[in-house]
């Protein structure tokens, strides 16, 4: 098991782990698979409900037609024996072709029925192919181009959370032991900055680093053309971290540090906090075992939520910094009307965000030892 | 009546309350002055309006205010039109029956630091066959003479003399905007104050023939607001951006939040299966991708900007609020006083709407406020994405403007400036009041 890995858990009572003995793994694989099982019927239905809104102004379908259409006149425009027809005897011949296409592709059916074909290519993520776009490595599958996407997307979102989650805690545990102070006075008349979304403090840092100072650069992930030193290129990589990852930051620390804050402040009151006191335990044992252990889920909770409205705001986040991730290529997906491309971006999106979901719940089953021993109910 | 006093009373306990409470009102009197000065057909018609309404403005001009940051005066811009300002006089030599002789004298101060943006003469005639010729002369201070053009001028002509090669060739090489105004004997171009003046002799051919023309010298400022790409004046999308913002960010809160209060209480208090749909569809609606869903909707239905507020307020009522009411309406269910309504027979619709909704609404109101910037941000957020509504000025869409024109690059700061002041302003104030409200309304908090 992965208990070392969480800072949190080193502290934790030893003495509960052995009474859960040997069917603690059992009970935490039980209760993982089933938040899988209801993850994945959620994700079932969520993408069948963007496939609904993505074909209920016939786009796709009207797009698909358009596709066969075009495919049709220019294979038929390509055979000398039919150029040599009369126009009207052109027509017919286009006319059916069309129709035997459609029929190939189900276009004839009824929408229920595709509906459910449209669902199984997205959830295997057969996303078809692009009208316009096409990834770095000249493939026209969406499946590619998302593909090709995804790691900036990730260190950016990786790099940003990390930071946020224990600066967060760190700096709420803080301040909770020193409450009133000007620092914690400032940070309490900061949180509602947290109101602007992230591109918006981005667009400020890049105004003031880039624009006046010119000390960071204006956007993208790394310099053109790259440094060839793996290590330089990690350099250069990180200094076009810096003002996104703050923006991202920036925009959540006040508020989530000063909600954080507020909590611990409620249980560090708590009778058992004080006994621990009386006992003469060291304020960080107190800290982790005390009042961090029994908060850990709820901040999780908590941190889920805030991760997922992130994850769709990166979108601007990144079309602001010019990083080359998912959000930018949805941005560039819209403004040339790449259909295939954001319907498979919605897709990619819903698993993202299942994904964070699930992974939330694992380390939440570590952190609660409410599942872990088997005693009260599942939490969502 | 009496709560709401002491309610009022409690919030002046809060400076940051009656700070954010001020910055609320102010924007909604902006919001109010905007629609009535500004009716919402001639907003849309400004916005979308091209060089017919917007050709006397300068084009990316710095606000006004520009000037108290620099020692220098800014150059403004200067109209003189021979129709309708005394600073043009117009003399008729010749005999009118056969056309004659016209001669307009344009005299204008010019007592600025910079040298203009751009000059441009908007000449408009009448003759029935012949077009009229117009020579024109530009005299400085200092008296030198210098002949800008010669030209037959159709019913509407636009002479650009900074777009003429030859007169730059005459100008030794400068600009008509900086050649015109130096002084010749500085070293490095600097304006030559005073008062400059233009003569167009103008030839008519015809009978019932006539020409006038207006000269036009756009500034480096103009107006409080400045100007963007199109010349538009930025003042009408900040005035107007106030009562989109807040009329987008108050139905888009109100609707999510009492929608999503009411649901949830149902939830509760039939149990059940309601209560399981509800949750289910909540967490169906947490992976639903938001954004990109609003997004989809813009690109394939439609991008009006009422349309994106109802399917937010759609997508918001099952969003993780549902949760946090949930957890308090499942105590307020066991109160006693919930059995004694029911011992005494009360419905369920007057149990929940009577009862058990005006319990939480204490709760309620702190976060109805603290959304409402969320959604300001929201719309902002689109419009940056191009999504925005297509007709209405508003201040994503000026953000979206200035960030695709590249205003950080060339150094017109104001134009992404001015809307973020904006945005901070409204987001602010909410929030500000948001949070007192929520210590008054939360006792529990007041401590902390």
């Amino acid at each position: 098991m992965a208990e070392g890995t969480l800072p949190a858990e080193a502290a934790a009572p030893p003495r509960a782990q052995r009474r859960a003995g040997t069917s603690t793994f059992a009970r935490v694989l039980r209760y993982t698979g089933l938040r899988a099982l209801a993850l994945f019927v959620t994700v079932v239905i969520g993408v069948y409900l963007t496939v609904l809104v993505a074909n209920m102004g016939g786009a796709v379908d009207n797009i698909r037609r358009a596709q066969i259409r075009e495919g049709v006149a220019l294979y038929l425009s390509m055979d000398p024996e039919i150029r040599r027809l009369s126009q009207e005897e052109r027509n017919e011949l286009t006319a059916q072709f069309t129709a035997v296409m459609e029929r190939r592709f189900g276009l004839d059916q009824p929408f229920v029925v595709r509906s459910f074909r449209f669902l199984q290519n997205a959830l295997t993520l057969n996303l078809g192919r692009a009208d316009n776009l096409t990834s770095d490595s000249g493939s026209r599958q969406v499946r590619d181009i998302i593909l090709e996407r995804l790691p900036p997307t990730l260190v950016l979102f990786a790099t940003a959370n990390l930071f946020l989650f224990f600066l967060s805690v760190s700096l709420a545990l803080f301040l909770s032991r020193r409450y009133g102070s000007l620092l914690d006075r400032i940070i309490i008349a900061l949180s509602p900055t947290s109101a602007a979304p992230a591109w918006y403090i981005g667009l400020f840092l890049i105004l003031f680093f880039a624009a006046i100072w010119g000390v960071l650069p204006y956007g993208g992930m790394v310099s053109a053309p790259p440094p060839q030193d793996r290590i330089a290129y990690l350099l250069d990589l990180a200094r076009h971290l810096i003002l996104p990852v703050s923006a991202m930051v920036l925009s959540a620390v006040f508020s989530s540090t000063y909600a954080w804050r507020t909590f611990f402040l409620i249980y560090s009151s708590e009778d058992y906090v004080e006994m621990a006191k009386a006992k003469g335990l060291a304020s960080r044992d107190i800290e982790r075992a005390y009042i961090l252990r029994p908060t850990l889920p709820t901040i999780i909770t908590s941190f889920a939520l805030m991760l997922i409205s992130m994850w769709t705001g990166a979108i601007i986040l990144e079309t602001v910094f010019n990083w080359p991730g998912l959000g930018r290529l949805f941005y560039r997906a819209i403004n040339i009307y790449d259909t295939p491309v954001i319907v498979g971006e919605t897709v990619v999106y819903a698993y993202l965000l299942a994904i964070t979901v699930f992974v939330l719940d694992f380390i939440y089953v570590l952190v609660d030892p409410r599942v872990k021993i088997g005693g009260g109910r599942e939490t969502a | 009546m009496s709560r709401l006093q002491r309610a009022l009373r409690q919030i002046a306990r809060y400076p940051s309350a009656i700070g954010g409470l001020f910055v609320i009102l102010v924007l909604i009197g902006i919001a109010a002055y905007a629609v009535i000065t500004i009716p919402y057909r001639e907003a849309v018609r400004l916005w979308r309006g091209g060089e017919e309404i917007w050709g006397e403005y300068p084009k990316n001009a710095h606000p006004i205010y520009t000037d108290w940051f620099t020692r220098d005066r800014l150059p403004r811009s200067i109209v003189v039109d021979s129709v309708s300002s005394s600073a043009a006089t117009k003399t008729v030599h010749g005999d009118p029956d056969v056309g004659g002789r016209q001669v307009i004298t344009y005299t204008f101060d010019y007592p600025y630091d910079g040298f203009p943006k751009e000059l441009v003469i908007f000449m408009t005639a009448r003759f029935p066959e012949r077009r009229p010729h117009a020579s024109i002369l530009w005299i400085t201070p200092d008296g030198r003479e210098i002949r800008l053009g010669d030209m037959s001028v159709r019913a509407a002509e636009t002479f650009r003399p900074g777009q003429d090669a030859r007169l730059q060739r005459r100008l030794g090489g400068q600009t008509a905007e900086i050649g015109l105004f130096a002084d010749p004997n500085a070293a490095t171009p600097t304006p030559l104050k005073g008062t400059y003046r233009m003569v167009i002799d103008v030839d008519l051919f015809e009978p019932n023939s006539n020409m006038e023309a207006k000269l036009v010298v756009h500034g480096q400022v103009h107006g409080w607001a400045g100007t963007d790409h199109r010349r538009r004046d930025i003042g009408v999308a900040l005035l107007w951006g106030a009562p989109v913002a807040l009329a987008f960010g108050l139905l888009a809160a109100m609707g999510s939040t009492v929608t999503t209060m009411i649901i949830a209480a149902m939830g509760v208090w039939f149990g059940g299966w309601v209560d399981g749909i509800i949750q289910r569809v909540t967490e169906v609606n947490m992976i639903l991708p938001f954004l990109p869903i609003l997004i989809m909707v813009g690109t394939l239905y439609t991008r009006s900007i009422w349309v994106i507020l109802s399917i937010v307020i759609l997508l918001s009522i099952f969003g993780s609020a549902i949760k946090t009411y949930r957890a308090v309406f499942l105590q307020v269910k066991e109160a006693p006083y919930i059995e004694a309504a029911r011992a005494y027979g009360a419905g369920n619709t007057r149990i929940i709407f009577r009862y058990m909704i005006p319990r939480i609404i204490p709760m309620l109101i702190p976060q109805l406020v603290v959304s409402i910037p969320t959604y300001v941000f929201l719309e902002a957020s689109l419009a940056l994405l191009g999504l925005g509504d297509p007709v209405l000025p508003t201040w994503g869409k000026l953000i979206d403007d200035a960030r695709s024109n590249g205003a950080l690059f060339q150094g017109y700061y104001y134009w992404m400036l001015e809307p973020f002041v904006m945005l901070m302003m409204t987001g602010l104030g909410f929030a500000t009041l948001g949070f007192a409200l929520d210590r008054i309304f939360n006792p529990r908090l007041r401590g902390l």
